[in-house]
């Protein structure tokens, strides 16, 4: 087939570097050749690598080590002058009560992706075995993670809205209330954490029910024959098969709990002691102009979430991630 | 019953009650979409069937005055740019790293590598500084460049597929006299399909669906996408569900379809997404 692809090179001198673009795996020594031949041929990968690594250096690695950089400075985001005021910032997060109060918010997005796991999980396990209408319910439990987040926000503002869908339903059972569902800090709070379950569940979901897929059947089929029932199956031959990807789900929630932004930002607006980390970070930058404030603000978190990553591959070795 | 049975009853009652939880919040939107001011204002409550279930009149509403028609323009624009640029520039990294030896190679790879775990919403702050100052903000090239520059995962599902790639098809073409460039067209492009479909799939979904990116880099209002549209209904309709209703099923509508249409690519697409 690659005969159709005949072309006849344009330069005499592109067809030397051949030898040399040979896989890594099985490179011989390069034969020796022209100057011109392997000038070009050092630059081949590099003409691939060009806009990539461009655009990897401006977006990622341009902003960490600025924004290392802003964060010892009082800096506004618009003046042409920066002020170094050594580790102040820092110092103003981890002392004052209500920037450090953020991280408490977090705490309801942890305890839903404990929900959430376990939720997965169970809803993982019993859909891979035989059921009914299996495609149905993978399909509606999964769909809620491909909707767009502002328009889940407003589903859930009137979910949660005075004689809106939840009073509706609750008063179908007779039970009446007029309790304002975002009105209080912890109602408001728990409320969006639980949306927050109903958006990602069948992102978890779909993972593990991939994982559990993967176990070669005959396991289950032996496990049987030796009178094991569901627990069991599930206990030594399920958990243990997909451990990889609840430990990187592990990691993604708790990084997902820190970084909460889209659904409390366009459902409160951070009001009623909602406000997240992102939220906050937000704020200071682009509403209060602190610059400063706001990149010390983002280092920490940066730092926390690589820090639980570290602990994440020092617990568990990954061995997916085989770039080399 | 037997115990199985019973346990069998169960297993069924807890999807059909999760059935339930997901479908409620979306129904009665749908529901209250096809209302009237005056239901939604003094009806008995969200769960009661509008009088005339034909009634769009909201959703012609929504989509004119809310601007829908510029934010589904907009964001088709971004959605196709980016996605393409993400498949081109995914495609030449993982060829670039798998098929050539060159010094500073495991460098390159580690810088892939560790931006993987930064979070990009830490970085956001710095971020718009570098936007800024290249003059981007404020038009749609800074979406387009935050999307096409940080996709990391694109780059690890290309990977895997090109190492894939036997590398005798490589060697055959250049016996032919094919240089490096028409191999990465003529041969590891098309070779790649399967890999491109899942990068369009969770490229395109994760674009459609960017409130933060949009919000922040593409404040003007004719620059708005479908999320930030949306968004803006909060303002003039605050207290209009029908017609806030009817913008959220508008932007809803297109995933349905697409995830019906292509369910079994989209779960498969998300498996690979996500665990690399």
């Amino acid at each position: 087939m690659t005969h159709a692809h005949t072309h006849t090179p344009t330069h005499g001198t592109e067809k030397a570097p051949f030898e040399a673009t040979a896989p890594a795996s099985k490179r011989a020594a390069p034969a020796p050749a022209p100057r011109r031949a392997r000038t070009w041929r050092l630059l081949t990968p590099w003409l691939f690598l060009l806009a990539p690594l461009a655009l990897l250096i401006t977006f990622t690695y341009a902003p960490i080590a600025n924004m290392v950089a802003y964060s010892f400075t009082d800096w506004d985001g618009v003046s042409p002058e920066l002020h170094y005021t050594g580790a102040e910032n820092y110092t103003e997060i981890f002392t004052r009560e209500d920037l450090f109060q953020v991280f408490w918010v977090s705490g309801y997005y942890l305890a839903a992706s404990v929900i959430q796991i376990v939720a997965a999980l169970y809803f993982a396990t019993i859909l891979s075995f035989n059921i009914r209408f299996r495609n149905f319910f993978k399909g509606v439990l999964f769909f809620p993670s491909l909707v767009n987040g502002v328009a889940i926000g407003f589903v859930f503002l009137y979910f949660f809205q005075d004689r809106g869908t939840l009073d509706t339903v609750l008063g179908l059972f007779g039970y009446h209330t007029d309790h304002a569902w975002l009105g209080t800090p912890t109602s408001a709070n728990v409320s969006l954490a639980g949306v927050s379950i109903w958006r990602y569940l069948g992102m978890n979901f779909v993972l593990f029910l991939g994982a559990i897929q993967s176990i070669p059947g005959e396991l289950y089929e032996a496990a049987e024959l030796d009178g094991a029932g569901r627990w069991h199956q599930f206990r030594y031959i399920i958990l243990p098969g997909i451990k990889p990807v609840l430990t990187l789900t592990v990691i993604l929630s708790v990084s997902g709990s820190l970084s909460a932004f889209e659904i409390p930002y366009i459902m409160t607006g951070g009001a009623t002691g909602t406000e997240t980390f992102v939220i906050q970070t937000v704020k200071l930058a682009f509403q209060f102009n602190k610059t400063g404030l706001a990149s010390a603000a983002a280092v920490v978190l940066l730092l926390i979430i690589l820090l639980v990553t570290w602990v994440q591959r020092r617990l568990v070795p990954d061995d997916r991630v085989d770039l080399v | 019953m037997t115990r199985r049975a019973v346990a069998r009853t169960l297993v069924y009652l807890s999807l059909i009650a999760a059935t339930l939880i997901v479908l409620l919040p979306l129904g009665v939107v749908l529901l209250t979409s096809l209302k009237t001011e005056n239901e939604t204002a003094n009806g008995g409550g969200a769960l009661t069937l509008p009088h005339d279930p034909l009634n769009f009149h909201n959703y012609v509403t929504a989509f004119q005055d809310g601007g829908m028609l510029t934010a589904f323009g907009n964001t088709a624009f971004i959605l196709v740019v980016s996605v393409g640029g993400t498949v081109l520039i995914g495609s030449m990294t993982a060829y670039a790293i798998d098929r050539f030896t060159f010094r500073f190679r495991k460098l390159v790879i580690a810088l892939f590598l560790v931006a993987a775990l930064v979070p990009g919403v830490t970085t956001q702050v710095a971020t718009f500084q570098i936007v800024h100052s290249l003059g981007m903000f404020d038009t749609r090239w800074a979406p387009i460049a935050l999307y096409m520059g940080t996709d990391i995962v694109s780059i690890y599902i290309f990977l895997q597929f090109v190492r894939s790639i036997p590398i005798s098809l490589d060697e055959a073409a250049r016996l032919d006299g094919a240089n490096a460039f028409t191999i990465y067209r003529k041969i590891i492009f098309p070779l790649l399909k399967p890999a491109i479909a899942t990068v369009v799939i969770v490229k395109g979904i994760a674009v459609y669906n960017d409130f933060y990116i949009p919000f922040l880099y593409m404040p003007s209002q004719d620059l708005g996408v479908i999320s930030t549209s949306l968004f803006r209904f909060k303002g003039p309709y605050a207290a209009h569900w029908e017609t806030i209703s009817a913008g959220a099923v508008l932007v809803i509508l297109p995933t349905l379809i697409v995830f019906l249409a292509l369910q079994k690519y989209i779960y498969n697409g998300f498996m690979r997404g996500a665990t690399r």
